[in-house]
């Protein structure tokens, strides 16, 4: 198991022009380590960030998009993944952080903790799927997942945090988005 | 606003799906997103499936085509979801928050499944089409019923209006398109 943050942590350091699409608790851990105006956090559905990613992958081929997902979340819109695996946007790079839990709303467990999102994923169609539990490994290869030709998909198997402060004022802050809009079509 | 929504009056009671198309096309629609929807399916859908000026996602669900579109949106990309009224109702919550609270131009066409082309969707028989318009009202999004020829008209400034303006939009379907 590993830790959310130290993922995404590492994660910060290959990260450069990309749009990151996240919300709730991998919104609340990618701004603290990475703040800029690429993050794309307005997602205003539960389920919908792997969607505004396609979009954003569509909408802008040739730049890539990464989408930093939650379980839960994830099971709200499974149907996305046969979506994404069909269109296989190439610029596509689809994290989700497994931690078995809706931690943003209790800490409850999702109904089946043992669910293989990377399986379904490569069911689904996606060019290139991943497991990650081991920091070190995820270290090791997160600069090739990122450079895959996508759609890729992986899965951080994380610990459940302690219970995060959802600043959601500052989070979907119109001004944030405004600024998202202008440099994604500079 | 359409309040309430009325089929138009004039010309012969038919809806032309080319002519639907022509429209979508002037208001600079690319990418369709959709669900199939049996009042659309045979004079929009496919046509437009066959048609290489657009790009069709079919999507698993309709709520995918919210987030897509928003995406597409600030990526500088019209689009059109393309789904049923069913769809539209299992799809509130993120029509809600993402088009209506963070005022993101959605542009929606709705089949309104097994309604009577000849009756406001006010006054179908169907429960879930009749309250199709008084929840678009509740939610104050800008709607069109496209039942004749006629209507046709309403799109492209609608669209273009909802891009504008950064507003969702919605055409209700109120016959199957030829």
């Amino acid at each position: 198991m590993m830790k959310r943050d130290e993922c995404f942590r590492i994660l910060a350091r290959h990260i450069k022009d990309e749009a990151v699409v996240a919300t709730y608790s991998s919104a609340v851990d990618w701004v603290g380590v990475a703040p800029r105006e690429l993050n794309y956090l307005s997602i205003g559905a539960m389920g919908l960030d792997s969607s505004h990613g396609l979009g954003l992958a569509l909408g802008r081929p040739d730049k890539r998009v990464v989408v930093l997902q939650g379980d839960g979340s994830l099971l709200m819109n499974l149907g996305c993944l046969v979506t994404i695996g069909a269109i296989a946007p190439k610029n596509l790079v689809h994290f989700v952080a497994h931690n078995e839990t809706y931690e943003a709303n209790g800490g409850h467990p999702i109904p089946n903790r043992q669910v293989d999102f990377a399986g379904m994923a490569k069911s689904a169609g996606y060019a290139a799927t991943y497991d990650f539990s081991d920091l070190r490994m995820f270290e090791q290869q997160i600069g090739h997942v990122l450079e895959q030709q996508g759609p890729v998909f992986a899965t951080l198997h994380v610990e459940p945090t302690k219970p995060l402060q959802y600043d959601y004022p500052s989070l979907y802050d119109p001004k944030k988005r405004e600024a998202f809009k202008k440099v994604w079509q500079a | 606003m359409d309040l309430p929504a009325k089929p138009a009056e004039a010309g012969p009671r038919k809806l032309e799906g080319s002519g639907i198309i022509a429209a979508i096309k002037a208001s600079g629609i690319k990418f369709i997103l959709s669900v199939p929807d049996i009042t659309t399916s045979s004079g929009l859908l496919a046509p437009i499936a066959k048609d290489k000026d657009f790009e069709l996602i079919r999507v698993c669900k309709e709520d995918e085509c919210i987030g897509i579109g928003t995406g597409l949106a600030y990526s500088g990309k019209r689009s059109l979801t393309l789904i049923q009224h069913t769809g539209f109702l299992d799809s509130i919550n993120a029509i809600r928050g993402v088009a209506v609270e963070y005022k993101q131009p959605i542009c929606m066409m709705i089949g309104l499944l097994q309604h009577e082309p000849d009756r406001t969707p006010r006054e179908s028989s169907r429960y879930g089409v009749r309250i199709v318009e008084p929840i678009l009202e509740d939610m104050g999004i800008e709607h069109h019923l496209i039942s004749l020829d006629a209507d046709i008209q309403k799109i492209k400034p609608a669209i273009d209006r909802a891009y504008a303006e950064s507003h969702p939009v919605v055409f209700l379907v109120g016959r199957s398109p030829l």
